[in-house]
């Protein structure tokens, strides 16, 4: 399903997004300009550990977080200019799931209801067309209609919970959706399902997808570019497999290093980089990951590095990139 | 060979439900050495944790047990409230998966660190203090004595996990039993913390168990994989034996499901399909039968039992065991 070379004007453009929260009389500095683009077609999924702003991001895409600066174009359009019912329209474009899937169910509401909400929602008034609809994507996502529609969540393993939340994310025939950890939540086995779901889901309906996880080898597996961030910031974008194959920032190395392999011959490397993530509160001056990083010097506390391009198609916000 | 340190055999651990009994753990045997670590994996609700915590005599008050767990000589099972107690702590360490739930919130630090020593070993507070501070420093955390006047939310979730063990190691263990203990870490503080728990083990020789879902953990770090499906060893084995041949269809399949790093971007996973079956209505044959590809009427009948071809310490329960060597086994 590569789409790559389709160089048309990008479904998704963000353009320096800001997004701060207000803590106390503190500011936390979630988002701290960051921008990509997702062409149509393609997966982009974005790394990193937690507290780093993934999940902010990928609500300030939606724009259910609003953003205090920056741009996210949605085919051409400007979500943060937009309110009301032009942002309510749009949103039928774009959908989200989310980590959790049976904390993303209402207990109460039965299946069928469920799935059927975001029809209501949109004005389809034809019952049997939003029946049908309903039908289509919980058959899509390989349940059963008649058997699943009329039960209650709890009925449900974590797993068919998740293909219930894809069926809904489905239903009003979206063009772009943001996956924030879709899969973290669910068991090995269960979890290989679910990422062949997505990869199926998505070449059947044309999809863009925002895929958000903390694990890399999850990302690789679904991804045509992946964009690693640390602390608000971007520190690498590039192909999947370049990216992996030869990091430029020395984050990304640091995070390919710390994976633990299933194989035993493979000696887990002795901690490469100690210490923690600084606090987002009071984010470090110049590179945000050099209190972490075996490169840093005075330039990197000094100056704020760019992402710039360090092979083709690969970008990396480090002064001092990997070879 | 030395005498194992830890026995458990033949232990069966039911809990009763409204759907009725559920079998969590059922007929395990299992033993480890001093010094040596054995991992543990399965998924949720395979049985895992409630074995460790049969082994630590913690399980939920109306599940019953039968079977022996023998510890450095004495039947944990048939030992008195008061004597399990004074080896909790000591002897028998744990560290849990969550550092937020297993620290008492209103305590600092230092009163949780010192409680421990001084309950178990005959230190007054100065000198409970300075063993808190060595401990702190020993698990790697900076300006420890600062740290012991804090509270568990002012430090960082890995903080708290180094902390977490820092009052496992309080007492020397002779067994350290790690239930997921980075599974709610971030995957730098993960490898710290592996790491860690790897070099206290080796300097202190101490035995540990580590629970995980995840044989990515294991690989690298268990002298010893036992894995579990269903309440049930499937396969157990030395850790390299294990990777190099696994003998239980479910063993290759889980090792199959993970999305590996060098594989390349959109290949299709190959997922187990169904799930785990349900622990209140046990299966006649084999519980991973409905879900195997190498399944036959047979599987369907009867449990296989854990045996042995090739090597006597490589155990498998199958009945269609794959990757053997020519002519060995069914």
């Amino acid at each position: 399903m590569m789409q790559l070379a389709v160089r048309a004007e990008p479904l998704l453009n963000v353009d320096n997004l800001v997004v701060e929260y207000g803590l106390g009389n503190k500011t936390v500095h979630a988002v701290s300009g960051v921008s990509f683009q997702v062409a149509r077609g393609e997966t982009l999924g974005l790394v990193g550990e937690s507290g780093c702003g993934k999940s902010t991001l990928g609500r300030a895409v939606l724009q259910l977080r609003r953003a205090k600066s920056g741009r996210v174009l949605f085919d051409g359009e400007d979500l943060t200019a937009m309110e009301g019912e032009a942002l309510r329209r749009m949103r039928r474009r774009v959908q989200l799931i989310f980590q959790d899937p049976i904390a993303s169910l209402n207990p109460r509401r039965r299946i069928g209801d469920i799935v059927a909400e975001p029809l209501i929602i949109a004005g389809v008034k034809d019952a049997a067309e939003r029946k049908r609809r309903v039908h289509e994507v919980l058959s899509a996502v390989g349940l059963d209609p008649d058997l699943v529609a009329g039960r209650l969540p709890h009925e449900f393993s974590g797993g068919q919970c998740q293909r219930i939340c894809i069926a809904r994310s489905l239903v009003l025939n979206p063009e772009f959706i943001v996956c924030d950890e879709p899969v973290s939540a669910l068991d090995v086995s269960i979890r290989a399902q679910i990422l062949n779901l997505l990869e199926e889901m998505k070449a059947r309906f044309g999809l863009t997808l925002l895929f958000i996880a903390h694990d890399l080898a999850v990302v690789k597996a679904v991804s045509d570019r992946v964009a690693v961030m640390y602390l608000g910031r971007l520190c690498e974008v590039g192909p999947s497999e370049q990216l992996f194959a030869r990091p430029a920032h020395p984050y990304t190395e640091l995070l390919l290093q710390a994976i633990p392999v299933p194989d035993p011959d493979v000696r887990p490397a002795e901690s490469v980089a100690g210490g923690e993530p600084p606090s987002p509160i009071a984010p470090p001056s110049g590179c945000r990951f050099r209190t972490r990083c075996p490169r840093a010097d005075q330039r990197c506390s000094a100056e704020i590095p760019e992402l710039r391009q360090v092979a083709p198609g690969q970008f990396a916000a480090c002064h001092h990139p990997l070879a | 060979m030395s005498a194992p340190l830890l026995t458990i055999a033949d232990v069966t651990v039911e809990l009763p439900t409204p759907r009725g009994n559920l079998r969590a753990v059922d007929h395990v045997d299992l033993s480890l050495e001093a010094g040596r670590t054995l991992g543990i994996v399965g998924e949720s609700g395979c049985g895992k944790t409630m074995l460790s915590r049969a082994v630590l005599q913690l399980l939920p008050k109306k599940a019953k047990l039968t079977g022996r767990v023998m510890f450095d000589g004495q039947d944990l099972v048939r030992l008195a409230p008061e004597s399990l107690r004074r080896l909790r702590g000591r002897d028998l360490a744990v560290v849990f998966q969550d550092p937020m739930t297993s620290l008492n919130p209103v305590l600092t630090i230092g009163t949780q660190l010192m409680e421990t020593i001084q309950e178990h070993l005959e230190l007054d507070a100065p000198e409970a203090r300075k063993r808190s501070i060595e401990l702190l420093a020993a698990v790697g955390i900076p300006a420890p004595e600062q740290r012991l006047g804090q509270y568990p939310h002012q430090c960082s979730g890995g903080m708290r996990q180094r902390i977490a063990i820092a009052i496992a190691l309080s007492c020397e263990p002779k067994l350290l039993i790690a239930d997921e203990p980075t599974t709610a870490l971030d995957v730098t503080i993960q490898a710290q913390i592996l790491d860690l728990l790897a070099r206290e083990q080796r300097r202190r020789h101490m035995a540990m168990i580590i629970i995980t879902h995840d044989l990515g953990v294991v690989a690298g770090r268990a002298d010893e994989v036992a894995v579990m499906y269903a309440g049930r060893v499937a396969e157990r084995a030395p850790t390299s034996a294990l990777f190099k041949r696994m003998h239980m269809p479910y063993t290759e399949a889980l090792l199959a499901a993970i999305p590996k790093l060098d594989a390349a971007p959109h290949t299709p996973l190959p997922a187990i399909s169904g799930r785990p079956p349900d622990p209140t209505r046990p299966l006649r044959g084999c519980s991973f039968a409905p879900r195997c590809r190498y399944a036959t009427g047979r599987c369907r009948e009867a449990k296989p039992a854990l045996t042995s071809a090739e090597m006597p310490d490589h155990l498998y329960a199958c009945f269609h065991p794959i990757q053997m060597a020519e002519g060995v086994g069914a």
